[in-house]
């Protein structure tokens, strides 16, 4: 794998700006994690899933399935949104040249 | 505004909801916070609003995450008599969510109508 940047947002997209904010920054290649409340960003037919369906164009996105499940988000996971558990959270940073925390 | 009850005067306690579950630990308090007041015999209802909507959202499974899923007590509220649910509809349509994706009945209400239970109050708390 390219030894692009990993990305993590933990806030929810609906209550600030930081995922708008690391999309922005986000290069093409690079990887987007969404932990925490940054979890609802993978949500389908929300305000924001537009938005994040165009960055799938150029970032790989991944969603904490811990994190989604402890909020019922399972069932409405986008596609292109991949599930990684804390062993492909570790195979993520170990994949990437470094981590940028968006918090 | 205001009954007697046994212990003293009733008010109109209204508890604000406006964070998503398990990120900070203000959804959790605000629950806790709610129990003891209606255990005080006040009148009691709870709004949801913005990302609050989401603590009320049906299939949580906190098992990976290793922390308590507090999403059942809404379902144990009615035995505290907490009844008043409200839930802002702007806030459900623009997570792509409805009445039926919650946990317990809700009323689903406009943010106007929100406005109008807010000033009703005797006291509001945010959480």
């Amino acid at each position: 794998m390219a030894k692009t940047m990993l990305h993590t947002v933990n806030k929810s997209p609906f209550d600030n700006g930081t995922l708008q904010t690391c999309l922005k920054f986000a290069r093409q290649g690079s990887t987007v994690l969404l932990i925490e409340d940054g979890v609802y960003a993978a949500a389908r037919d929300t305000t924001v899933s537009k938005q994040v369906q165009e960055a799938l164009k150029s970032v790989s996105i991944y969603a904490l399935k811990p994190d989604v499940e402890a909020r019922g988000m399972q069932d409405r996971v986008m596609d292109g949104v991949r599930l990684v558990d804390y062993e492909g959270f570790v195979d993520l940073v170990a994949q990437h040249k470094a981590v940028q925390s968006w918090v | 505004m205001s009954e007697e009850s046994a212990g003293g005067v009733a008010k109109k306690f209204l508890y604000v909801n406006r964070k998503a579950p398990y990120g900070t630990i203000y959804a959790l308090e605000s629950l806790e916070v709610v129990l003891i007041g209606a255990a005080f015999e006040q009148d009691v209802s709870l709004a949801f609003l913005g990302d609050g909507v989401y603590q009320l959202v049906k299939g949580q499974n906190t098992k990976a995450l290793e922390v308590k899923n507090f999403s059942p007590t809404f379902g144990a509220l009615e035995d505290y008599d907490v009844t008043k649910l409200y839930v802002e509809e702007e806030a459900l349509q623009a997570r792509g969510l409805s009445a039926a994706d919650l946990v317990v009945p809700v009323q689903v209400v406009s943010t106007q109508r929100m406005a109008e239970i807010m000033e009703d109050q005797d006291v509001v708390l945010n959480f």
